[in-house]
């Protein structure tokens, strides 16, 4: 059952991280390879904050989302100058910069030793404290930010907001002669793209309680990307089906017998050859609307 | 009146200068057809007043009054102008209805955020489609349309914002005759509107039937203009079409 629950967890985590970036790459058509930057930025901020200052787990969401939010906003302005495959590969510039920052400055994030004892979220008011103690309890907390993700993500997309994120991604020039300034739009996704990838994030290091700069390299946003292509682009209930797929094929691996160690490493391999696949067979991905 | 006028309008590419130091009058009201030989700087006339290229030299000036030397595309319809493209560039994987919304709804990041399209808009959408005869196709993808049709949603996501210039680049091209009837009734309503058209066109039939007043450009120039039985009679214009 613990091992259930820790599958799920871990769907509810890469479920919001591949939504997220299904609003930038499969709605707004931006091919953002930095995803895991942001995703590392909120497991820091809630680890720094939480084992260095003792806030609480929600105050240090916040706070995440907001540094998350203002450094994204930067690289967006930044990325805005890109199109196409020089957007992709600037973006992958950005994930290698934040990476080695993770890395290296070792005052804030103590470098490649990690950040250990991060702990779990509570909330109440003064001698009420409720503290989520048990992995039952994380999963209903981190199943209630996917819900509120998904719910945020489906509002976005319904909007007038949503439909000029698709006219972008089809044709920005087009849409700009209609008096829209594209640049704001771009601007605004990534942004809350980044925010709610930091929530992943937050949710992660207080999960594992341990983070180091690791689980936020470049292999780990092209995963989720893997999850946004393989679930469906432009179709959110597609991102949810790519998390759901992609963290349950090493397991699955697992039990056909597979030593651990190798179904680590053939997961890579699966995924890799499955998204070759798909982009030769159904380039739209399992549930998604748009062609790459 | 005077609503659109160019004042010696420059643009190089590598130092070639495709539109060179031209100057226009556009009436309003009426149909004017711009024509002239391939590589003649049409299209690209149109993609500086859209703002789609840079201007190099030279202003334009909308209503007699707003002198522009820098046109950003975002605000071509803030100065009552809209255009149409050679090849229309629909939103392709995107309904046929969602074509025209996209145009017709709140442009305004945060407004548009907390905005879903009405029945105002749906209104609009169904008034615009309907005069190209592709409501009953709303719900189709913009890519699965045929080659007239794409001109057709093209042209009505164009009307459906109202402007007051049309800016329409070869909008007949390459259409049967019975979609190009509905393409010139819709251009004739234009006019009966009030608004301005401004028509790239080859066709000298259909430039003698639409328009009011003609612009012949060569090599980026002016090279004669007037009533369209007149221009099209003249010796220079038939040699730069004829290359005699």
């Amino acid at each position: 059952m613990e091992y259930l629950i820790h599958l799920a967890i871990l769907f509810a985590i890469y479920g919001i991280l591949g939504l997220s970036l299904n609003l930038v790459v499969g709605y707004t058509g931006l091919l953002s390879v930095t995803h895991a930057a942001f995703y590392g930025i909120g497991a820091y901020a809630t680890a720094i904050l939480l084992t260095s200052l003792g806030v609480n787990f929600f105050v240090s969401v916040l706070a995440a989302i907001i540094v998350s939010a203002v450094i994204a906003f930067l690289i967006g302005l930044i990325l805005s100058k890109f199109d196409d495959d020089y957007y992709a590969l600037a973006s992958f510039g950005f994930n290698i910069i934040i990476f080695s920052v993770f890395l290296n400055w070792r005052e804030l994030t103590r470098g490649p030793l990690g950040i250990p004892g991060i702990g779990k979220p509570s909330f109440g008011i003064s001698n009420f404290q409720f503290l989520i103690s048990n992995n039952l309890e994380f999963l209903i907390l981190a199943l209630l930010f996917l819900g509120l993700i998904y719910f945020i993500s489906r509002f976005i997309v319904k909007s007038s907001f949503g439909r000029i994120l698709k006219a972008i991604r089809e044709d920005e020039k087009a849409i700009q002669i209609f008096g829209y300034h594209t640049l704001y739009y771009k601007l605004a996704i990534f942004v809350i793209s980044a925010a709610m990838a930091s929530v992943a994030g937050s949710l992660f290091a207080s999960y594992i309680t341990f983070i180091d700069p690791s689980s936020f390299w470049l292999m780990e946003s092209i995963f989720i990307l893997a999850i946004v292509i393989l679930g469906g682009l432009s179709n959110l209930k597609g991102s949810l089906l790519g998390a759901l797929f992609l963290i349950l094929l090493p397991e699955a691996l697992r039990f056909v017998g597979m030593p651990n160690d190798i179904a680590a490493q053939m997961r890579q391999v699966i995924y890799g050859a499955i998204l070759i696949l798909l982009m030769l067979y159904r380039p739209q991905g399992l549930a998604g609307e748009y062609k790459l | 009146m005077k609503i659109l006028q160019t004042k010696n309008l420059t643009k190089r590419f590598d130092g070639v200068k495709a539109v060179d130091g031209f100057s226009i009058d556009i009436e309003k009201g009426k149909i004017t057809g711009i024509i002239g030989p391939n590589g003649s700087g049409k299209t690209t006339l149109v993609n500086l007043l859209s703002g789609m290229v840079g201007i190099d030299g030279g202003i334009v000036i909308v209503d007699d009054a707003l002198k522009l030397s820098n046109i950003k595309p975002y605000d071509i319809l803030s100065y009552g102008i809209t255009r149409t493209f050679q090849e229309a560039r629909l939103f392709n994987q995107m309904t046929v209805l969602d074509n025209v919304l996209a145009v017709l709804t709140e442009r305004n990041v945060f407004g548009a955020l907390f905005e879903k399209h009405n029945d105002y808009h749906l209104g609009k959408a169904k008034e615009a489609l309907e005069k190209v005869s592709l409501w009953e196709k709303r719900n189709e993808l913009a890519a699965n349309l045929s080659y007239g049709q794409r001109k057709l949603l093209e042209i009505a996501r164009a009307i459906s914002t109202q402007a007051e210039i049309y800016l329409l680049d070869e909008p007949f091209a390459g259409l049967f005759p019975e979609i190009i009837k509905t393409v010139s009734v819709i251009i004739k309503n234009l006019k009966q509107e009030g608004k301005t058209v401004i028509l790239i066109e080859h066709n000298m039939e259909i430039i003698r039937e639409l328009c009011d007043y003609a612009i012949v450009m060569d090599s980026g120039k002016l090279l004669a203009e007037g009533k369209p039985e007149e221009v099209l009679r003249k010796k220079e214009v038939v040699e730069a079409y004829l290359g005699e």
